[in-house]
């Protein structure tokens, strides 16, 4: 299974490199609501919790184009027939899909989160790293388990591109809820990280139950 | 087969309404802070709990579809989650009301049941554009339930989160949803919650009974139409 | 907020209750619509089938 999974993740990483449709849309749209936030807050410089706020609602909406278009490629080419006629598991599927989703949003956020600290930031994003880093890297797995899942539920439907964010923006509110909190304290001069533990606890948590539920419901989806 | 049990269930129903609304107007008393607009705390709650627990039940029926292929767990778990829709338009409904009354606004965002609600039910209204926009039958059992399962499981885990947010950003002292209640408070409460209870159950077996009816006249239809042919 | 007094406090008591009764109201209307149409439904079928009754099919081949 983990073999069939690096097979499909290579493949679509390598068109993704090809073709550059998903992170670089994701990236370009992110840097652009900074801008755009900049104007719409009038604020020169954010901090706490209306920066993290920000970055993450952010970071979800871009998230978001990624998640639509992660079974585009199989949509437009008649790919899935293929997958499916092959004796493959089809979590194997999902762990592709999820792993290359992964990567879009590390790559995404290399460049996201500087740009967020140049443009909007106020405090210094050095200090902030150390912690926001495994935040960022514990949200991913939420956001890219959770928007697989997704993607596949939308990927048979007559408009994907609408049931993916109106399917995916509540689903991660939990998600939102607990990285934006442990952000906020980071983004602050002081930089006191209270409560990190709590926020990270149910950040895991959210994880390990999509995960888990997404693995063991992916098989009856593509099913045909 | 749906309406099994059914008359009963709906005399119990009747029985169990009406004995909450007197206990609620007749017998538990006043709350101190909020007075007499606390009684809607009576049915508003109640309601939020039943639809949450008939979200939680459609993701139920839905593992049971998925795992043994048999539609009809689709139609119980579908008929549950229209069902808890339904109940969660009132929800918001009198929860504003009782947001007014008691607190001057229409909506208020630090009352955790109310804004966790909120999310879920955002959640569930795209349960029906994703039913309904695939058109193979099984397919749509089958990706419905998958919809239901994940949905099911967020429920808990969105309340968790909503509340341990509001926790820190509003610390209220949650004085009616479930803190320290009067005794009597408790118990007219708790034959409220019985009562909505009933009253989803009994509506959502009408409703599969009903949808059931539909669908064998239709083949009842279907077959005379082609023998007559 | 101090307690609002009991006649206004009434109003919104009842808005709420009137609210959930009226959704149970509904859904009975609504209920008793689709009987109704079942019912409907059902008279015309037993209809057909009774045409079907008097004259028996010609070719006696059963439906596939």
């Amino acid at each position: 299974m983990i073999r069939t999974a690096r097979t499909i993740l290579r493949k679509d990483l390598a068109i993704e490199l090809r073709t550059k449709e998903s992170v670089p849309a994701m990236t370009l749209f992110t840097v652009t609501v900074f801008v755009l936030f900049h104007f719409g807050l009038d604020r020169d410089a954010l901090e706490g919790d209306l920066a993290s706020g920000v970055l993450w609602v952010t970071l979800l909406l871009a998230a978001v184009i990624g998640v639509s278009r992660l079974f585009a490629v199989e949509r437009e080419q008649g790919g899935i027939d293929g997958l499916l006629l092959a004796p493959v598991d089809r979590t194997a599927l999902w762990l592709a899909k999820a792993t290359a989703l992964f990567l879009y949003l590390v790559v995404l956020e290399l460049v996201a989160v500087p740009a967020f600290a140049l443009f909007l930031l106020g405090p210094d994003l050095l200090p902030a790293l150390p912690v926001l880093i495994p935040i960022l890297l514990v949200a991913n797995i939420g956001l890219a388990a959770i928007g697989a899942l997704v993607s596949a539920l939308a990927a048979e439907t007559r408009a994907p591109g609408l049931i993916v964010p109106l399917l995916l923006l509540p689903l991660v509110v939990p998600l939102l809820i607990s990285a934006a909190s442990a952000t906020e304290p980071l983004l602050r001069g002081d930089q006191a990280a209270d409560d990190l533990g709590r926020w990270l606890g149910l950040l895991s948590l959210y994880d390990v139950v999509f995960v888990l539920i997404a693995v063991a419901v992916f098989d009856f989806l593509l099913d045909d | 087969m749906y309406s099994k049990g059914l008359k009963p269930l709906s005399i119990a129903t009747v029985v169990l309404m009406g004995a909450s609304l007197a206990l609620v107007f007749f017998y538990a008393p006043n709350d101190a802070d909020q007075g007499f607009v606390q009684k809607i705390f009576y049915v508003h709650v109640p309601l939020a709990i039943v639809a949450l627990g008939g979200f939680v039940a459609g993701g139920i029926f839905a593992i049971q579809n998925l795992r043994t292929g048999d539609r009809s767990w689709d139609a119980r778990s579908y008929v549950a989650i229209h069902m808890s829709i339904i109940f969660g338009v009132v929800v918001l409904i009198t929860g504003s009301i009782w947001a007014r009354a008691a607190w001057g606004h229409w909506w208020v965002w630090d009352e955790p049941v109310l804004v966790s609600f909120l999310v879920v039910f955002l959640l569930y209204c795209v349960y029906y554009p994703l039913r309904f926009s695939i058109e193979d039958p099984d397919r749509q059992a089958r990706y419905s339930s998958v919809f239901a399962i994940a949905a099911g499981a967020f429920v808990p885990i969105n309340f968790a989160a909503v509340r341990m947010a509001e926790a820190f950003t509003h610390p209220r002292v949650l004085s009616q949803t479930g803190g320290s209640m009067p005794g009597d408070m408790r118990m007219t409460f708790f034959v409220c919650i019985a009562a909505v209870a009933l009253l989803f159950i009994t509506m959502w077996k009408l409703e599969l009974t009903a949808k059931n009816a539909s669908m064998q006249l239709k083949r009842l239809r279907r077959r005379l139409e082609a023998e007559a042919a | 907020m101090p307690a609002l007094p009991l006649d206004e406090a009434g109003k919104y008591v009842a808005g709420a209750y009137v609210v959930f009764f009226t959704l149970i109201v509904l859904y009975m209307a609504i209920i008793g619509a689709k009987i109704a149409r079942i019912d409907g439904e059902l008279s015309e079928l037993n209809e057909l089938a009774e045409k079907g009754e008097r004259q028996p099919e010609p070719d006696g081949e059963p439906v596939a």
